[in-house]
């Protein structure tokens, strides 16, 4: 996936739901989200999601745990040798062991996930609640401030940034390097998270009860927390779901153009930039990395899926 | 994506191969032949990258640009394709008895693309506008070695205060002579360099128009030119030299990507190409890709890495062993590099007169133990770098070689990219290198001299180490003003031996310049500075 | 809705400058020299710098430079590369390509998409609507240049159907495979929300209205429910030409397209303000004008939302 924006696509498809009726349940209402972890339970396609994600999680915490080899080892003896019991993916051009990196790669791709989704979803929601609570004036301030960033084509503004930041012969810290990479991330797609949670809030806004609230003399902050934001929240999560999986997408992509992640931090992004030109005739290099990224994305989206229909009382 | 990556390999190299063209005599080198009957008045394209720079022969430096500018023109002399071995071209002689004063004769009856006749003045005036500094020509260096450069081009923030050099003097139509400010016997290899073009007189009428529409006196001229398209040229008929073309017009086709253009090369929809992406060489796919239609030359050039003085760290020849010694280049040029590279173990490129094989001894043959006994004596700590544009395959050499140094010496070292080559050079000339860096050298001409003076002068041009050794400078200094070439010769060659024992570039690899032909060609040559010898070019019909 | 249009549209003018002062501010501050790289393993000529750099007016501060500029382009110069080239002709002649390449796209998503999400949604659950739920799952992980560079190696190495480089001419035909890598992407959204959102409108209380009614089924379907569907996909489309234009980088690359994509690429590693700046002023246009069309059209379309 080349570019986070576009993720914002699905998300229109969802709507808030309301609050359920007091159901079944004897002893409390049960909640909307009550609701939807009951109805997510039951479904496969979110318990698979679920294991690949945990899974990866925790290669990402302990790679170690999977890979007795370095993510920095290497042997040219074995270049561009195939999957063996010794490597299980192969060696790479430069003997790298492909299983060893994908393995340590992990956790730098999640980082970025991980992160720039955070930053995008947190700042997206501020203003975009704000925007669209206020309205007037400061909707179309922000809205218009927010524009500036989504004018910028991603691929585009994520080469500029990264190009500016990216001093070269630098040597960064890996912090530095997966920071530069989040942070280049959140700002060019943020505003998707806005529009959101702007359109969310314009909808919740006309809701009868709201206008009770406010009828009624509630707080501003009492209203945006009580009443909003859980009703404006489930569209903003999906589109955080599927962004995180985006994100990652992003991050190959932008160490495909070569100006992502770089050595000595090892992501599958780097593995996959590596293999760019060598593919054809390694393509262990490139299919297993790839399908890391892939499989890893796809939980993502499909946890999404499923949490936005178990979040929609008008799917069930 | 930008044409400047060849540039970094094959930089101001260009020129060195001077109207490429050039050279129709000599025998051999890569040429394969297909049978069938040709066609003089085919259409070649060959791959191309958008120029860099504006259309004059003085501001034209890197591949992009060169390769259609060199058969626009035609210099006094002219290198032949496979030797690199100059010979005279438009001048009937050249003559000196100091190495200071060269009296030049040019043949007659030459033609400048417009019908006038190619003359003295042509050479002087071209010249002189290079020279002066307000015209800001990008090769105006060329020309610093003839007497009044400094009036003319004094230096940062100085006005000039001539604006002809005093070392040029017309002395006839066809005759002029130039005076150096000290001898320099390399001056005559020098001259074919394509800055040393003549231009026409209506250059000088208007030369921001004359750079849309390059009028040269080359054997081929200038057509039209689409920016990012392409650029057309087509035969001169009226051409004198020996270095014709057998075919009519050349199509340079700019990719913006040479995967892009290798498919179209395989799939004979593009003639010629002077190098392969790294897709095609890895695993050796060109070979069978190819086939009979690889292309191979040898190109003057050598891989060098740089070890900063400047940089306490690294100031430390043991250090430097023990780097040179654990680079394992036979396996690195076999398996990462698929063998178009070569194992280097001089600092003067092979085929240049004057070089020695093995001139850097024991110490450019991979020892791990040798390696790990210098590394223990030099006391370094910490993490070692090499820095490059990761760009064109630079990247994967440096990698391997960071990762045969970190396997044998056990130590740290990573490989610093920066993406493209305009933003490596600006670090590496602003002497703002963190660790070892990547210095290739491409000759600009087939000379010893240019292989040493450019780069281990002190404060010379591309001293990227910014390495200093009095004896070094007095020593070529000594052999820059010998009128005799082989006592020159000499003299080089124990500046090189002085080179050695201070490692202050570690010579790592020879690139030998791999390309390729569709079948539509009966026969091209690929020159010592990487460029399609395009009078060697035959179209079968 | 008139003084709204008017509003929205002097609006325009505070991002126009935010967004291109943005860029033009990144692009001046790239690291390095724009001329170091010129000269090769050497350093350039200082006469050379000297004169290139006054005239580009490199030694005016950031905000002079870009006002110069902006004055520039007002009237009608998008000014010269370092290489010398007019970038207004570039422009003119890169344009067109990436305009093609982007409707191409989006025909293609909104055809295939469309195709795709009407058919499983009126289905319902079965195999067809696992292998699209798949495989626009599939296209969704899939990054662009992966997809781009499999499909030219098959295609063009392998079966030969198709040139692996378009032309300088970028004809249509040519750029239907570039087209359709950079749609996938997109298509793949479409497919989805034309599903979700046709599902969705299948139990709307106006569909069961028709068909209680006792309308035919064909009428019920083209007349209630497509439209009403299609309303989230059209204005999905409308923004997404303006983004496939700026996002063609990746898939002119790979496929040597000569659009805008290469040029700005191109004038980003080259730290030449200029080109890129000029670029990203016609993307910025096209995508500004393309949200403000998409948010009339939520006005007019969704009686939810209203704007004074």
């Amino acid at each position: 996936m080349t570019d986070p924006n576009a993720a914002g696509g699905l998300s229109h498809v969802g709507e808030p739901g309301e609050a359920k009726n007091p159901a079944d349940g004897p002893h409390k209402p049960r909640s909307l989200w009550g609701d939807a972890w009951r109805e997510l339970r039951r479904k496969p396609l979110f318990i698979l999601s679920g294991v690949i994600i945990v899974l990866v999680v925790v290669i990402a915490i302990a790679p170690d745990l999977f890979s007795s080899r370095a993510a920095g080892f290497s042997d040219l003896n074995h270049a561009n040798e195939g999957p063996s019991a010794d490597a299980w993916f192969g060696y790479d051009n430069q003997g790298y062991d492909v299983y060893a990196r994908t393995i340590h790669g992990t956790r730098a791709s999640l980082l970025v996930g991980l992160f720039a989704t955070l930053l995008t979803v947190l700042i997206g929601s501020l203003v975009g609640i704000i925007a669209g609570y206020y309205g007037r004036w400061v909707d179309s301030l922000l809205s218009r401030f927010g524009d500036i960033f989504a004018g910028l084509p991603f691929v585009l503004g994520a080469i500029v940034i990264l190009t500016t930041f990216n001093a070269p012969d630098s040597n960064p810290s890996e912090f530095r390097i997966i920071a530069q990479v989040v942070g280049s991330i959140a700002v060019l797609t943020w505003p998707v998270a806005m529009r959101i949670m702007r359109s969310a809030t314009l909808v919740a806004k006309q809701l009868d009860y709201v206008k009770a609230a406010r009828g009624l003399g509630a707080s501003t902050f009492r209203i945006v927390f009580r009443h909003l934001l859980p009703n404006t929240i489930a569209p903003v999560l999906v589109y955080a779901t599927i962004a995180l999986g985006a994100a990652i997408g992003a991050e190959a992509t932008l160490a495909y153009l070569g100006i992502g992640i770089r050595s000595p931090v090892v992501s599958w992004g780097v593995e996959i930039s590596d293999a760019r030109d060598y593919f054809q005739n390694v393509p262990h290099m490139l299919l297993f990395p790839a399908g890391f990224v892939t499989i890893t994305v796809l939980a993502f989206v499909m946890l999404g899926d499923a949490v936005r229909q178990a979040l929609d009382p008008k799917a069930r | 994506m930008r044409t400047s990556r060849w540039a970094s390999a094959a930089i101001l190299v260009t020129s060195a191969a001077l109207l490429l063209t050039a050279c129709g005599g000599g025998g051999s080198s890569g040429n394969t032949a297909a049978t069938g009957a040709t066609d003089p008045d085919g259409t070649v394209s060959v791959y191309g990258t958008e120029p860099q720079n504006t259309f004059l022969p003085a501001n034209t430096n890197e591949l992009g640009g060169s390769k259609a500018m060199q058969p626009m023109f035609s210099s006094l002399i002219e290198y032949r394709s496979d030797t690199g071995a100059p010979y005279n071209l438009v001048a009937d002689s050249i003559t000196t008895t100091d190495a200071k004063v060269y009296d030049v004769k040019l043949k007659q009856g030459w033609k400048f693309h417009d019908g006038t006749e190619v003359k003295a003045k042509n050479f002087v005036d071209a010249w002189n506008y290079a020279a002066y500094a307000p015209n800001g020509q990008l090769n105006t260096d060329f020309f610093a070695q003839i007497e009044g450069f400094d009036a003319v081009n004094p230096g940062k923030d100085k006005q000039p205060t001539a604006e002809k050099m005093s070392g040029l003097e017309v002395l006839g139509d066809y005759e002029f002579k130039v005076t150096l400010a000290a001898p320099f016997s390399v001056f005559l290899s020098k001259i074919g360099y394509l800055a040393f073009a003549p231009l026409p007189d209506v250059f000088f009428k208007d030369p921001k128009a004359f750079a849309d529409n390059p009028i040269g006196n080359g054997p081929m001229k200038f057509v039209s030119r689409t920016p990012n398209v392409d650029i057309k040229l087509t035969r001169f008929d009226d051409y004198q030299g020996e270095d014709k073309v057998k075919f009519k017009n050349l199509d340079i086709r700019i990719y913006s990507s040479q995967e892009t253009a290798y498919q179209d090369l395989l799939s004979n929809r593009l003639d010629f190409m002077e190098a392969l992406p790294p897709s095609a060489t890895a695993g050796g796919k060109y070979k069978n890709d190819l086939k009979d239609r690889v292309v191979e030359g040898h190109l003057l050039g050598i891989s060098t890495i740089s070890v900063p003085y400047y940089l306490p760290a690294y100031n430390n020849l043991d250090l430097r062993k023990a780097i040179s010694l654990s680079i394992n280049r036979d396996q690195i040029t076999k398996t990462v590099m698929n063998d178009t590279y070569v194992p280097a173990s001089s600092w003067v490129s092979a085929g240049i007169e004057g070089y020695r094989p093995d001139v850097c001894g024991e110490f450019c043959k991979y020892d791990a133990a040798k390696a790990k006994d210098y590394f223990a004596k030099s006391g370094f700590t910490g993490k070692l770098t090499i820095s490059s544009n990761a760009d064109g395959g630079r990247k994967e050499p440096l990698v391997a070689a960071c990762n045969s140094i970190k396997n044998t010496l056990g130590v740290e070292c990573d490989f610093l990219p920066s993406t493209n080559f305009g933003q490596y050079r600006s670090i590496v000339t602003a002497k703002s290198l963190t660790g070892m860096g990547r210095s290739d050298w491409a000759a600009d001409y087939p000379s010893i001299e240019n292989f040493l003076n450019p780069i281990y002068k002190t404060d010379a041009g591309s001293n990227d180490s910014g390495y200093s050794n009095p004896a070094v400078d007095s020593l070529l200094k000594q052999a820059d003003s010998l009128a005799d070439k082989n006592e020159a010769i000499k003299l080089y060659q124990q500046v090189e031996d002085l080179i050695a024992k201070d490692l202050p570039q570690i010579p790592v690899w020879d690139e030998k310049g791999v390309g390729a032909k569709s079948n539509k060609l009966k026969s091209v040559k690929l020159d010592f500075g990487r460029y399609a010898d395009y009078s060697s070019i035959e179209v079968l019909k | 809705m008139g003084r709204y249009i008017l509003r929205r549209l002097l609006q325009l003018i505070p991002v126009f400058v935010g967004s291109t002062f943005l860029i033009y501010a990144l692009v001046w501050a790239l690291p390095g020299d724009p001329f170091a790289g010129k000269c090769g393993q050497r350093a350039c000529p200082q006469p050379y710098v000297d004169m290139m750099t006054a005239k580009y007016n490199l030694n005016d501060s950031l905000v002079v430079q870009y006002f110069k500029y902006l004055g520039n382009l007002f009237s009608g110069d998008f000014g010269e590369t370092f290489s010398g080239n007019s970038i207004g002709q570039m422009v003119a002649d890169a344009a067109p390509i990436t305009i093609r390449l982007a409707v191409i796209a989006v025909i293609i998503e909104a055809v295939i998409g469309i195709g795709a999400g009407i058919l499983t949604g009126l289905r319902g659950k079965g195999f067809l609507d696992n292998l699209v739920l798949v495989s626009t799952l599939f296209l969704i992980s899939l990054p662009v240049f992966v997809t781009g560079i499999v499909l030219q190696l098959v295609l063009a190495g392998q079966w030969g159907i198709i040139n692996p480089s378009v032309s300088a001419d970028a004809t249509v035909g040519e750029l239907i495979v570039p087209g359709f890598v950079l749609g996938s992407l997109s298509m793949a959204y479409i497919a989805r929300l034309t599903r979700a959102s046709i599902s969705e409108n299948r139990r709307a209380d106006f569909v069961r209205t028709a068909i209680a009614k006792g309308q035919p089924n064909r009428r019920v379907v083209g007349v209630h429910l497509l439209r009403a569907s299609v309303i989230p996909v059209i204005t999905f489309l409308g923004t997404d030409l303006g983004a496939l234009m700026g996002g063609a980088i990746v898939t002119e690359g790979v496929f040597n397209i000569n659009g805008l994509g290469g040029l700005v690429f191109r004038g980003i590693q080259e730290k030449d303000g200029a080109t890129v700046t000029g670029i990203v002023v016609l993307l910025v246009i096209v995508y500004l004008l393309m949200s403000l069309v998409v948010d009339l059209m939520y006005a007019v379309l969704d009686p939810r939302i209203r704007y004074d």
